[in-house]
Parts: C-alpha cells; structure tokens; sequence
C-alpha cells in the first residue's frame, strides 16, 4: 500500500518585548534564577495580570502578516493544571476566541532529490497570545529540584496551523518560513536554542488517497530544523511500519532523541489532563479596532510576499529568484543596497544567491557578518558590466575581497586580470590562432559547429584569459564569415 | 471617644484635643480588654500602630492631613499589608508575611490612616458565620454565643464592638452587608470595579469587591473617598474621574422612588426581620419618599447561580497554594503529587474543600455548558431584571439578611441554610450592583435578646453617593446607628 504523511505544526514563538505578557518584569534571558520574578511572576496571593499591549502588538503584526482574521474581540480564558514550574496553578492562555484566526502563508519547498522545487499555500488555523511557564531545574541542589521563575510570564504566540503538509521537507520548508517571517516582522528573535522558536509537530499517516485522517502522535519541542527533520522521517516510518505490521497506532505526546534519531512515547494522550478551560475573569476581553490595526500595519515594514511581486515586477525577476531574495529581510536589503550601489538587478540577484550565499553557508554566517559589502558587491558588478573583466575573472576578484585583500580596482590591478577589450590586440590574436588551427578552420565550415567554440578557446587561452570573449566571438565569425 | 464618628475624631484630631497616638491606644486598650472574648482581629502589631500613629501626630502638627489622617482603621485579614501577617483566614497562609501593599492599603497609608491589625474571615471569604476561620470564631458583640455573620466577621465585631474606628471589608456574596445586618452598622458594598482588587485575596474575582464598613453612612462615604480609584494593576478597575462620596449626603429625599421587591418579601424571611424593615420604609415614606413595588422574578436563582460561578473562580484561583513557593507545605511525602495533595489536604478547611471541588467539577469536560455556562446565562438575566427595576425606582430596599444573628454552631453542618444567608445579596454581586446594609432597629432571638437588623439598599452602578445621601437622611432622624453592645455585661456574663 502507499502511504501518505499528514503533518500540521504548533510553533510557540517567544514575543520580542521587554517586559511580560501580564507583569512588568524583565524578559531578558540568561539572568540568575528568579531574579526577574516580581510578585506577579510568583503568583503572590492577591496579585493581578495586567495585558503588555506590545505583545498584542506583536499578535496583530503577525496577523496581517498571514493575511489572517484578526479577532475584534478575543478572550483569554485559564488553562488549569497543577505544576512545580506554573505558580497560579493555571496558565492564562486563549482558547476559544484567539487574537489571530483563519490565514495563511506560502512556502517554497526546494528540490528534494528528483521532485523538483514548488510553491504551496499552508493555512494557519489560529495563533494565540498566552504566558509561558517557569523551569524546573534538577540537580542544582543535591536532592531537591529547584525553580526558576524568571521565564514565567514571558509572552508567546502560539502559531497553530491546519494539517496541509505532505512530507517533512514541506513541513522544514514551513517552519524555516515561518522563523524567517516572525524575525521579519521583529516580534520574535528566532533564536532556537534559547527556546524562542520551539515546534511541536502533529504527524499521522493514512492510505494514500483517503481524505480520513489517522491518529497522530504530536512529537514536541524541536529546537532546530535538523531535528525536525530527522524526527518526522524516523516517527513517519515507525508509524506506516506498525501499521503494515497490523499495530494501532495511539495518540500520544512524544519526544525526539538527537543522539539516536528516534521519537519516543512520553506519555499517553489517555492521561492527559482535563484543563477546565474558563474566561479568566481578572482580564476584560481584548478589543482591538480596524484603527488600531491600521496603527500597527503603519509600523510594519513591507513583509515579503509584497516584497516579492515588487521584485518581479521593478527588477524583472523570475518568481523563483524573488522569493529566494526575500526568504530573509537582511537579504532582501543586501540585493537592493547592491541595486542601488549601481548593479544591474539580474547579475545582482545571481551574484547575492550564488557566490554570496555560498560563501555563508559554508562560513556559517549571517549576511550582516558578510565580508563583501553590497558597495564592494556593486562595484564588482560594475566592472563585468562596463567590460573591465570577465566573469570568471571576476570570481577570482570575489574570493580575494572576502579574504580582505582590499577593493575592486586594486585586485584587479594587482592580479592582472583586466580583460583585453583593444580590437586590433583581439584581431592579432585571432589571425595566430587561425593560423595555427587550420585544420579545426576546415571542421568547422564543413559544418562542425563545435569546431567554433575550440576555437573560441584557444583565442582566449592564447590571451591569458584577458580578451573580452563577446569581442572574441564577434571577430571571429567576421574572420570565418559565419 | 469611641463612639465619635470619623468626622468628630477628625476634628478632634486637627483641633489637637487628642493625639493619634492616646486615639489608638484607647482602641489598643479596647481590643486588650475585649478581643481575647471577641476574637476579631488575628493579627496585631502595636509597635508598627503606633508607630504610624507617630507619624500621623507629626502630619498632623505639619497641617497637611487628610480626613482620616490618625485615624485608627481595622484591616480584613484578606488584604496583603507589607510587613503584617497575611492569612485569608486559612491555615493555608498562617505564616505568610505579605512583602507588598494591597491597593486599598496603599490608599489608607497615603491619607495617614492608622492600621491597628488584621480582622478575622471566614477562610478565604467563604463562610456566612465567620465560623470556617481556621482562626476560630468570633462573637456577636450584641451576644457573644451568637455569630457577627461573614466572612468580614472580624471586621464587624470590631465596628460593633468600637475596637476600630473603622474597617474595611470584602464582599463576594454578601461579606460586607449580611454582618452589618446582624452586627447592627453601616457596610457598602461598591459597584464593582470601583475599589481596586490588587493585593486583595482572591476568592471569586468576578464578584469580590472591597468596601467600608463603620458606624454611619456618613464614616462610609469618607472611608470611600479613601478606598475608590482606578489602580491600572486591576484590569477589572474602572477608569473614572474621582469622586467625593459625601457630596449628596445632605440632600432631601423628596420624591424619592423606593422599589420594594416582592421577592424579597416572599417566605424565608423572618417576621422579626420584616416588621423592622417596614417600620424603616415608614420612616422613608415621611422622609418624602415614594414606594414603588418591583419585581426581581430570578431573585431564586441567585444562590444556585452564585454557588456555580464563585467555586468555579475559587477552585482555579486558589491553586497557587500548593505549598511550593509560600504557604503551608506538608512536613512528610513522598513525591510531588503526594506534596500537593497533603499540603492542600491540611492546608484548607472542609468548606474551602467543599467550594474547590464544587468548581472543579462545573468546570470539568461535559459539565461545563451543562452549570458554568448557563449560570452565566442567568447571571446575565439577572443583571437584567435590575435593569427593568431601576427603569421603576431610584434604589431598592429589603432586608439585607433573612434573620438576625444566629447561634453559633446552628447552621455549620448544614451548608445550604447557611448559604440562604445571601439570599438578599448575592444577586447585587452577580450584577455588580453596589449594596448597603444600615441598622434599622432590633428583632428579639428566640431567647428574648434584642439583635440588630439591618436595612439593605441597593442602588444603580455608580450610584453609591445617593444611596449614601439616602442612608444618611435616615440616620439622621433615626439613632439606631448610635446604638452600642453593652460590653461589659457580657463580659460579666460569659
């Protein structure tokens, strides 16, 4: 039987404000524990949550960010379980009227082996405003368990989306997607190992074809795109395994394990707890009005779909290279800087996706950290454009300036590389060579077109490299009367 | 002195016949000789009073006082005060040591008020009787084996008793108004989100309400002058320009619509109760004022509604007393949930038990629509039905409790009738109508003893200064508010 994956996503993204979701304590990570846990944090008897309007702020960004329903009146309602590292003993959440509704966003999906790269609409089914937890620490003290209250309060997003993707690269496709557009919209900081972006990822399997869907096993905290990955694959597999080995598969809640790359079942949905869910009477239901949304939207900077038909359409752009300048807003800007320092667009767009995004990814650098200025990138540009070098001189240009060997014109200078544009230096360069190649001469006008492009070469060889190879070619038919 | 009202003592106190210091220590010397018998405050810490007082003589020697400036005021134990014993009346909190003000004690320290101690409760404000404290009781200073009501019982012997000048309250169901029935003095009950419930001990958010309780209408409206505000720390506080409670005392009553409804005239009502609140809407009538009957036909429903809703908050509001981080932990156990469960098991008394599993239960999966929702459906009718009466009349009045005060022990292993307790009030709760009780005369218990009944009104939101002016008009033809316990006697006696 084939098999199909069924895969839809819960992402908490931690909100990018100062202080938190209901108290006015500091959010800062990495401080000594419970040192940034006021009375409201400890759920002292008698405090009370008072809403950050900045992380409504942030809901609303992300919202009009994925063309969402933004709720005019949402309510947060208490989720009730007993827990060392949850002082109220309930945490305040959204349950049935989230901040954000119905959205969606769009995802490119690369090349995976054979199946070639593609577009697709992933549908958000709602992401709500809610406060996260403390930590319990184990082993600090020698027989106790300790709690650190300092996260507790701090604001997440809780991104919920429909069940629409196919296969664990759709489902890394979404989530890289979607890291990029909290980090975009700067309500989140996406940094995953500091837990500010963690996936929970929801994965059943069923017979290819039918439109019911399986029991699923939610796999939860991943912290980097690798392991979800490698979870999906491994926890897709065990479960079409079981299922042609005639087992059922039960809902239940699971973990990933990096070092062997294997999920396993941590607790059985069976037990899960009864949360009572109730409107939280200490918080007045969140109004938000067509003007406040249009307030936010006024500070949002363009978010990349707009990005992207602009780049189109004012760079004359295919779709692909587009959506590949905009999958960060730091890329984005570094093409347009570089547009604007006075390179043309397409050898620009080539230049940012092929040499400069090679370079990172194998430095592990983020474009901020790029050696090669757009300036310094635009000048390179510059002189392919106006025939001072080649482009394969101008690699070697490239690979020099990111080893910080100085600018432009002086590499050029200094390595020699500045391409031979003189016509009577190219025509006594031209005769030699077809002087010396009769026979390839004779092969090509007994038809051989390759014959052509061997001889192309050898004028350039001749040259060093330096000769203008459109000139080359231009010459070169004029003298064999092609 | 003791029986002064809050403006005398004021007077006295700017006139410099009296310091704060020799007023608060007649109250100290008062609760020394009276409350080991009455049992109305549990926590008392005369070296931090007077020491405030100090500090109110120089304000007062400086001349910028306020009204209450000196003044000596009884805090219910439910408000956390920096520094002071904090315990909701619960063994759960017995050691807690608040290390932040409430708003409401912020309010009082900023007009120089004096906290002479902390006021007994009925665990966590549950209770009709003052009888669930883990605290132990406190007696009726009009008859020491009877109850003061509750949960602000302590708060109520102390008015009563004249071991405060003044006290704050809470209200939930009836916390502040069916103790000044049975206490014999004047409580209001604020709209709701008029006082601000920061560092107010939750029990049912929705519904509690902070508010006065003293000897006249007039020491409610400047004790409200205090206590009112919008503190942005309470997202249920309201946002509206301050205002001064006294402003409409002195006004007539002439023309004056008094909606009586019949609901609460209906059975359940003791006769001793309802012969005293008619001879008070005499009283009224030649005040010039004008009865109108009403109707408030979901006035059944206000107990079974409130005893859905309040558990329900109750249950998830007091989960953070799980005795990790503060409060009671169990001495034994042998894992977390075996912590948990021992730390709550002795922590809480058997009717916060009984009210967290009542909440848990109308909030568990399948039950939810079938209580929570639908009490909040007719807690929504009966906000309406005020809204059709206040179409009718200015304010209500009723009785604000069914009977005088009861024996202690009569109705504590019998929740229900003690529930009934609230009938008159928990509606004005569930609608966030703002309630009073103000003593109206004396019924006679069934032994001959002469108790206190109190006259409820109950007004529109924000309504509080005429019903404060319509409480006070009375009282000034009518002395019942004057009237003390003999507290010798029954000292004697017991």
């Amino acid at each position: 039987m084939e098999w199909e994956v069924v895969i839809g996503l819960e992402t908490h993204a931690q909100l990018q404000t100062k202080t938190k979701i209901f108290s006015g304590a500091s959010t800062a990570f990495g401080a000594e524990p419970n040192t940034q846990a006021c009375e409201v944090s400890i759920a002292l008897p008698g405090v009370l949550p008072v809403l950050n309007k900045e992380a409504v702020n942030c809901a609303i960004k992300f919202g009009l960010a994925v063309n969402a329903q933004i709720t005019p009146r949402s309510v947060f309602a208490r989720k009730n379980y007993f827990y060392p590292d949850l002082p109220k003993g309930y945490q305040i959440s959204q349950y049935e009227l989230p901040v954000v509704g119905k959205g969606a966003v769009t995802i490119q999906v690369p090349t995976v082996g054979k199946n070639p790269a593609y577009e697709k609409v992933v549908n958000i089914t709602r992401a709500h405003l809610e406060e996260d937890a403390g930590k319990s620490v184990h082993g600090a003290v020698e027989g106790m368990s300790g709690i650190d209250l300092n996260r507790a309060g701090t604001p997440l997003l809780e991104i919920v989306t429909e069940p629409d993707m196919r296969s664990a690269a759709e489902a890394v496709a979404y989530a890289k997607k979607l890291h990029e557009l909290v980090q975009w919209i700067g309500i989140c900081d996406g940094n995953m190992q500091e837990g500010s972006f963690r996936c929970d990822v929801n994965v059943s399997v069923r017979p290819k074809g039918s439109d019911k869907l399986g029991t699923r096993r939610e796999i939860k905290n991943l912290n980097s795109f690798k392991f979800m990955q490698q979870a999906i694959e491994f926890e897709t597999r065990w479960q079409i395994e079981t299922l042609e080995d005639g087992g059922t598969i039960q809902q239940a809640t699971v973990l990933f394990n990096p070092d062997t790359g294997e999920t396993r079942a941590m607790r059985s949905k069976e037990e899960a707890n009864d949360y009572r869910y109730f409107p939280d009477p200490d918080l007045l239901p969140l109004e938000i009005t067509e003007a406040d949304k249009a307030r936010v939207l006024a500070q949002m900077p363009e978010l990349p779909e707009a990005m992207k038909s602009r780049f189109e359409s004012e760079y004359n752009l295919t779709s692909y290279d587009a959506a590949s300048l905009t999958s960060s807003l730091e890329l984005a800007n570094y093409f347009v800087a570089t547009v604007k320092a006075g390179a043309d667009a397409k050898p620009a767009a080539n230049w940012v996706m092929g040499a400069v995004s090679a370079k990172l990814n194998a430095e592990e650098k983020a474009i901020a950290e790029s050696p090669v200025t757009a300036g310094q990138l635009a000048s390179l540009i510059k002189r392919i454009m106006d025939n001072t070098i080649s482009n394969n001189a101008a690699k070697q240009v490239f690979e020099a300036m990111w080893n910080g060997e100085g600018e432009v014109d002086a590499i050029i200078e200094a390595k020699g590389l500045k391409q031979v544009s003189d016509s009577g230096a190219i025509e006594a360069i031209i005769d030699e060579v077809l002087a010396a190649n009769a026979a390839m001469v004779e092969e090509f006008k007994a038809g051989k077109e390759k014959a052509f492009n061997a001889l192309v070469g050898q004028a350039m060889k001749a040259s060093k490299g330096k000769a203008n190879p459109a000139q080359v070619n231009e010459m070169l038919k004029k003298k064999l009367g092609a | 002195m003791i029986n002064s009202s809050l403006k005398t003592l004021s007077q006295m106190l700017a006139k410099k016949e009296v310091s704060s210091v020799e007023l608060t220590q007649a109250f100290l010397n008062r609760i020394d000789a009276f409350n080991p018998e009455i049992n109305a405050y549990v926590a008392l810490d005369k070296d931090k009073t007077l020491a405030q007082a100090k500090a109110a003589d120089v304000r007062i020697a400086a001349g910028n006082a306020e009204v209450l400036t000196g003044i000596p005021i009884a805090q219910k134990d439910i408000f956390c005060a920096k520094g002071w014993q904090t315990t909701c009346g619960s063994k759960m909190l017995a050691n807690f040591v608040a290390p932040y003000d409430a708003h409401v004690i912020t309010q009082f320290d900023a007009a120089g008020a004096v906290n002479l101690g902390k006021t007994n409760m009925d665990e966590f404000a549950m209770g009709s009787s003052n009888e669930t404290s883990y605290f132990g009781g406190v007696k009726n200073p009009w008859d020491f084996t009877r109850v003061p009501g509750g949960s602000s019982g302590g708060s109520a012997a102390a008015v009563a008793a004249r071991l405060c000048a003044a006290a704050t309250g809470t209200d939930t169901g009836g916390s502040i108004r069916q103790p000044a029935s049975l206490c014999g003095f004047t409580g209001l009950k604020p709209t709701y989100g008029v006082v601000s419930r920061y560092g107010m001990i939750a029990f049912a958010s929705s519904l509690d309400q902070a508010g006065p309780m003293a000897k006249s209408a007039e020491d409610c409206a400047l004790m409200m002058n205090v206590m009112a505000g919008f503190d942005e720390r309470d997202s249920t506080s309201l946002n509206r320009e301050k205002e001064d409670y006294t402003r409409d005392l002195n006004k007539p009553l002439n023309g004056l619509r008094v909606g009586l409804p019949k609901e609460f005239f209906a059975e359940g009502l003791d006769a001793n109760v309802g012969k005293v609140i008619e001879t008070a809407i005499a009283e009224y009538k030649k005040l010039g004022a004008e009865i109108v009957e009403i109707s408030l036909p979901n006035t059944g429903l206000s107990i079974p509604v409130y005893y859905v809703l309040a558990p329900a908050e109750a249950s998830s509001n007091l989960s953070r007393y799980d005795g990790v981080r503060y409060g009671h932990r169990a001495a034994e156990y042998t894992d977390l949930m075996d912590m948990y469960c021992k730390s709550r098991a002795e922590g809480f008394g058997a009717e916060v038990k009984r009210r967290i599993l009542i909440g848990t239960y109308v909030l568990s999966a399948g039950y939810y629509d079938a209580y929570y929702l639908k009490a909040q459906q007719i807690r929504r009718l009966i906000a309406q039905d005020f809204e059709e009466a206040f179409k009718h009349c200015d304010v209500i009045m009723g009785p604000a409790a069914p009977s005088t005060a009861f024996k202690a022990g009569e109705k504590v292993d019998d929740p229900v009738a003690m529930y009934l307790q609230d009938i008159y009030t928990i509606s004005t709760n569930l609608a966030g109508l703002p309630g009073m009780s103000l003593p109206a005369g004396f019924g006679t218990g069934e032994d001959g003893k002469a108790l206190p009944v109190g006259l409820q009104i109950i007004g529109n939101y924000f309504d509080e200064a005429r019903m404060l002016n319509v409480a006070h008009q009375y009282q000034q033809v009518t002395d019942w508010h004057t009237r003390m316990p003999e507290l010798e006697v029954l000292k004697e006696v017991a």
